[in-house]
């Protein structure tokens, strides 16, 4: 009981700290924010051991066998290399594993984009001109496609292409814009009621 | 006489009703009870288009599996690697359902199954079928519109890409943002304060985070040029490793590696708020004469712009992340929308292979272009000659099937 009333004590002033950064900067909210630092950048540590290295490395080099137990040992070797960055003699070795990296990512990205959004948005947009919901969202997406068209200089007339595209940008965006404040005026009063209710007890 | 003229009272009507209702509903659950039946026409094959260790078993409704029917629950899947046993149930699937996929199985094994139908108080068992085997596929026919499509788009940037390696001199047209870039830098050392990169919370696996490395590589070698510090505190220590050999490439190419400070360059946290903490903080110390959010942002987007505003720097913003960019529209003074970073990294660093990938991308967007509005002709025409001619609705139909992603 007497852990629970300083927890909610300890994370009441600490909300109070950060909060006090509204005012301006100062030696509370620098407390708050070095801690926050600190503890997520240790618990950072603690969880790529336990959810990262131990399940996915360690625990599997010894549960699996023959090729899908060796085959650990490349990212593990990968792993290890980026260490080199340690020593100023071997640092451009970390530069394999980085590379490795980079070309596994670029090359999903590929891939992942072309299955996960240019199909399915180019199938969802292949729609008769039979109703105005169609022409707007066929009009909308291809003028912002073209908008995106770095290789012509949109000059005069076919300028109008771009301000009709940025009014479809900026309309989306608007959208985006209020469906998101909502979201985080409902994490203030997450927190305004941790503070009236849980520490105060007011409501 | 007709009923009507019958002097029956009305809750003897009510009466009549509710016995006659009774009588159909306890006729329908007699007639469903009689209906235990197992499955039939069970099937067991290799789950198609898939890395192995999977089969698929399916069998036909059983006439008792409606909606309105309490008396049937689900179906049963058994399996053994001997057709005569012994079987464990190995999962289940509700009602209304007629396929299971055993994700439980080792490649290259003989597996045999039944189904069996599970009533309130009794069950029915199928034949045993098999023998099923999991065979991993090399290939994924179901997404060979897939394969197309990359094949186009990589033959594209390979072209381009060898023609400006020729020398060719391909067009990219100027963005606002850009020349922005420059005039931070100076106003930064104007001002005689530093300048504050972030790559948000990207990973270096994202497309946006390699972008941005190239940004980065510019606004380093300015600012070395103009001996301004670069700071670049990191959500990610991969992407942190990427940045340091960036920036240290650049001061050498500027010809002042002895400006380059590892410490300038540090790792935070991973954590997203414990990141955006840190940035603010180092902000409102350092207070960096211009920022720049260059990468993949979530929610800590508005935080940290904010910040940068309230410290009068000038920022620039370039993210791919379509619900941050609002943020950084209504707080920083340029932003680089999408793919406007993309083409901001290759005008700044036109080498062939980026000057290339943004041709063909561009190149693919004109195919995109053309596709669309020849689809688009093709179904309004569809839907106005439905009646007289049919296959025009017909061929829209199978061109749009084509984009379905498996």
């Amino acid at each position: 009981m007497i852990l629970h009333i300083l927890g909610t004590w300890i994370a009441a002033g600490l909300t109070i700290a950060i909060f006090s950064f509204l005012y301006k900067d100062n030696p509370f909210y620098k407390f708050a924010e070095h801690l926050y630092v600190g503890v997520s950048a240790g618990f950072g540590v603690i969880y790529v051991w336990a959810f990262d290295l131990k399940p996915m490395l360690v625990d599997r080099f010894i549960s699996e066998h023959g090729v899908e137990r060796w085959i650990l040992l490349v990212p593990a070797i990968l792993g290890i290399l980026m260490l080199t960055r340690w020593t100023e003699k071997y640092a451009y070795i970390s530069r394999l594993p980085i590379a490795f990296t980079v070309g596994i990512g670029a090359g999903l990205g590929i891939t992942g984009s072309v299955q996960g959004f240019l199909l399915p948005q180019m199938q969802a947009t292949l729609l008769p001109l039979t109703t105005i919901n169609n022409v707007i969202l066929v009009i909308g997406v291809v003028t912002t496609i073209l908008y995106f068209y770095f290789s012509h200089e949109f000059k005069g007339a076919s300028n109008i292409i771009l301000r009709v595209a940025i009014v479809f940008i900026m309309v989306s965006f608007g959208a985006s814009f209020g469906y998101t404040v909502m979201a985080r005026i409902s994490l203030l009063i997450g927190r305004m009621f941790f503070l009236l209710s849980d520490w105060l007890h007011i409501i | 006489m007709r009923i009507s003229d019958l002097k029956i009272s009305k809750i003897s009507r009510y009466y009549m009703v509710l016995l006659i209702l009774g009588l159909m509903v306890f006729s329908i659950s007699f007639a469903q009870e009689t209906n235990i039946v197992a499955p039939a026409n069970v099937r067991v094959f290799d789950t198609p288009n898939d890395g192995g260790k999977s089969l698929s078993v399916d069998w036909d409704l059983i006439p008792a599996d409606t909606a309105l029917n309490p008396n049937f629950i689900r179906y049963e899947i058994y399996r053994s690697g001997n057709p005569s046993g012994p079987f464990s149930n190995v999962g289940f699937i509700l009602k209304g359902s007629n396929q299971y996929q055993d994700q439980t199985v080792l490649n290259h094994k003989k597996y045999y199954y039944y189904v069996q139908a599970a009533f309130k108080d009794t069950t029915a068992q199928s034949a045993v079928i098999g023998p099923g085997i999991s065979i991993p596929q090399w290939f994924n026919i179901a997404r060979i519109n897939v394969l197309l499509a990359t094949i186009i788009l990589s033959v594209l940037v390979v072209w381009y890409i060898e023609r400006a390696k020729k020398g060719e001199k391909l067009f990219i047209r100027r963005i606002a943002g850009i020349d922005a870039i420059d005039d931070a830098v100076g106003r930064a050392t104007e001002m005689g304060r530093p300048i504050l990169f972030s790559f948000g919370l990207g990973v270096i696996t994202d497309v946006v985070t390699i972008a941005a490395l190239s940004i980065l590589g510019k606004i380093a070698k300015k600012s070395a040029e103009y001996q301004t510090k670069l700071l670049v505190p990191n959500n990610d220590p991969i992407v942190m490793a990427a940045a340091q050999e960036t920036v240290k490439q650049s001061y050498i190419e500027a010809g002042r590696p002895d400006m380059y400070n590892e410490n300038n360059i540090p790792f935070l946290t991973s954590d997203q708020f414990g990141y955006a903490a840190g940035v603010d903080g180092i902000m409102l110390r350092e207070r960096p004469g211009a920022v720049f959010w260059q990468g993949y942002f979530y929610a800590e987007s508005l935080i940290m712009a904010e910040t940068g505003h309230s410290i009068g720097a000038i920022q620039i913003a370039g993210t791919t992340a379509v619900t941050q960019l609002p943020f950084f529209i209504a707080a920083c003074d340029y932003t680089l929308i999408g793919e406007e970073m993309y083409a901001a990294s290759c005008y700044l660093n036109p080498d062939p292979q980026m000057l290339g990938s943004l041709k063909g991308e561009d190149a693919s967007k004109a195919i995109i272009v053309g596709i669309f509005t020849i689809i688009v002709i093709i179904a309004t025409a569809g839907f106005l000659l439905v009646k007289p001619m049919p296959i025009i609705n017909k061929i829209f139909e199978t061109l749009v099937s084509w984009f379905t992603a498996k």
